[in-house]
């Protein structure tokens, strides 16, 4: 069942949460809206699911028209950041939920909860009270609860946002896996630039109430639409009107017409990758990432003067993306410039 | 040192925990035990048939029957308007909600006497403003028990309001929405979600109630007329005993008054023991 949105607007009084939005969300896809708090990503995913209501706009499910549904009618799976479990309810009765409300006999509720305990790995657990529960379980029985009423879709809204690192790593492994296994158009909600690649098939850049960009994660990270894209899903450093991804920096100990020259303010090392910040003549501070091999060739000290090329930059004056030789940079500074720097 | 330092710590904390304990145990025995228990001494005083007499009289057990009637009206239906108005007040924001939640602290402002000098004037069939026409309809709101049931309603009106609101507020609406993704309607949510999860914030404004209409004294004297073995409820009857220099008759029903009281609280006790279990 795909989802489409169609010029979405939404204000909280003098906010706007969601300035004509719209999105296309494929039949069994896994798609992320990505953007930062207040992006409008969350109430985009609850007027998907009716929670909200839109100013104007239309949302389409499977090509049906549901702006007018209310939720309960929409027959979509949502799972809340911060779990939503009934307290008063065991997790059998907590999964088994929507089944009573569709009036299923007690024998076929019984089986299906105890296939989706199995399903999120929560056997055993179903006498449990959700207060008995750590957090990344009672989110996998939030997300058994959605799914037992076999969903057109299934929303999340930062499904693993309030979770530990270890554990929302193992999660969002795990729901990858279980997407392609039920393959249900899934749509999460995440601030977490990695978490979304790693998880979705589809990207959707949001920023204050607007899609910046849609695609692949591949197709975001190579070719951002704009400035907000392309720091948003990767770091990024800024040399003028040009932007550089820190692992498209060379770092080399000649200068000529196409380096920057710069001193080595710090190295960190973390693990294979290094770190290598630099301070520009004007002040400006980028880095490098760096391989321990290539450090080790560059012997590279703090304090140390060296010369950084962009081997790949990017500039968002409504023109293309610039290769490097094209633009203009700076020459290297005169002498006693680089011994005033390099004294610091 | 540091152990040393430790104890010293733990011994201060001990005497100023204790000497709170003294202070606050000493006030709840002096203000509230002290006359409970002279009450229950009075009342024996000289055997337990005197008092005894003095309920199981036609007017005391009319009395008692009474009391509980106005309990069994006023307390559901200001249950049900209870919670509607929490609802309406925590999930439902507009501007009238201030207006609301200040009218319903009214009964708690106003002496119950001028609750009931209010319902005289709006219900007496001399010149009120309902009376009149409600007397030709046949129906006889003062002196009698619709009136004092209006009474009660009034006075115990906020207590169900007041401790509900605080927990729908804390709930939030998360499971509420939840709920209605999953397939549930409004009544659904209610029933299955949104009252399991205040049921405590009802039955304490519930026990509340209660208490407040088996004890109302000033609004329903009013409005009933105070007929002995027709309008006259328990705490009437008591100011009546003791008027009547019956003095075992009148302890005797504060006794029973106290106890009724008691043992609502005891109910939800043990309705909540059960439930933790």
């Amino acid at each position: 069942m795909g989802i489409s949105v169609e010029g979405a607007n939404k204000s909280f009084g003098d906010f706007q949460a969601l300035d004509d939005v719209s999105i296309e969300v494929p039949d069994g896809s896994l798609t992320a809206l990505l953007g930062p708090s207040g992006s409008g990503k969350s109430t985009l995913l609850r007027a998907i699911a009716g929670l909200e209501g839109l100013d104007s706009g239309q949302v389409l499910i499977d090509g049906e028209d549901v702006s007018r549904k209310p939720t309960q009618k929409r027959e979509v799976g949502f799972v809340f950041q911060h779990y939503a479990a009934f307290k008063h309810m065991t997790v059998f009765e907590n999964v088994g939920f929507g089944l009573k409300i569709r009036k299923w006999d007690k024998a076929k509720i019984a089986d299906r909860v105890h296939e989706l305990l199995d399903l999120v790995q929560l056997p055993g657990l179903a006498d449990r009270y959700p207060s008995q529960l750590s957090g990344g379980q009672r989110q996998r029985m939030a997300l058994a609860r959605a799914l037992a009423v076999q969903p057109q879709v299934l929303l999340l809204d930062e499904p693993f946002g309030a979770l530990d690192a270890k554990v929302r790593k193992d999660l969002r492994t795990w729901l990858r896996r279980l997407h392609e296994e039920m393959h249900v158009t899934t749509i999460f909600v995440t601030h977490d630039q990695e978490e979304a690649m790693d998880v979705a098939e589809q990207l959707v850049v949001m920023n204050e109430g607007r899609v910046e960009q849609s695609g692949s994660a591949d197709e975001l990270y190579e070719q951002p639409a704009n400035e907000f894209v392309m720091s948003f899903v990767g770091e990024v450093n800024r040399l003028g009107e040009q932007f550089v991804r820190p692992h498209d920096m060379e770092v080399v100990l000649d200068a000529d017409a196409h380096t920057e020259e710069g001193m080595v303010q710090r190295i960190v090392a973390l693990g294979f990758e290094i770190r290598v910040e630099f301070v520009l003549a004007d002040g400006t501070e980028v880095w490098a990432q760096l391989t321990r091999n290539e450090l080790q060739r560059l012997e590279l000290r703090e304090g140390q003067i060296a010369y950084l090329r962009p081997a790949q930059a990017k500039s968002f004056n409504g023109s293309s993306p610039s290769d490097p030789g094209a633009s203009t940079p700076r020459g290297p500074r005169d002498e006693g410039d680089a011994e005033v720097s390099a004294a610091v | 040192m540091s152990s040393a330092s430790a104890r010293g710590h733990v011994g201060r904390g001990t005497v100023s925990r204790w000497s709170l304990r003294v202070l606050g145990l000493g006030f709840l025995a002096l203000l509230l035990v002290a006359p409970l228990v002279i009450i229950f001494f009075e009342t024996f005083k000289d055997g337990i048939s005197a008092p005894l007499d003095a309920i199981t009289s036609e007017n005391g057990l009319h009395a008692l029957k009474l009391s509980l009637l106005m309990v069994v009206i006023a307390v559901p239906l200001n249950t049900v308007f209870g919670i509607v108005c929490a609802i309406l007040l925590v999930r439902h924001k507009w501007k009238g909600n201030a207006v609301i939640d200040a009218v319903i602290n009214l009964p708690f402002a106003l002496s119950p006497i001028v609750i009931g000098l209010a319902l005289y004037l709006l219900y007496s069939t001399n010149g009120g403003w309902f009376g009149p026409t409600l007397a030709e309809a046949g129906l006889e709101v003062l002196f009698s028990v619709p009136g004092m049931v209006l009474a009660s309603i009034f006075v115990s009106l906020p207590f169900v309001v007041r401790e509900t609101v605080p927990v729908l507020q804390e709930i939030g609406t998360e499971q509420e929405q939840a709920a209605s993704t999953l397939g549930a309607n409004a009544w659904q949510t209610f029933r299955r979600i949104t009252l399991p999860a205040i049921r405590w914030g009802v039955a304490y404004g519930v026990v509340l109630t209660t208490a407040r209409v088996l004890g109302e004294f000033g609004a329903v004297t009013i409005v009933s007329g105070s007929i002995s073995g027709e309008t006259e409820t328990l705490p009437i009857f008591v100011q009546k005993q003791f008027d009547a220099f019956n003095e075992p008759g009148a302890y005797g029903a504060s006794l029973l008054l106290a106890l009724l009281a008691l043992m609502t609280l005891l109910a939800m006790n043990l309705l909540k023991r059960k439930e933790d279990a």
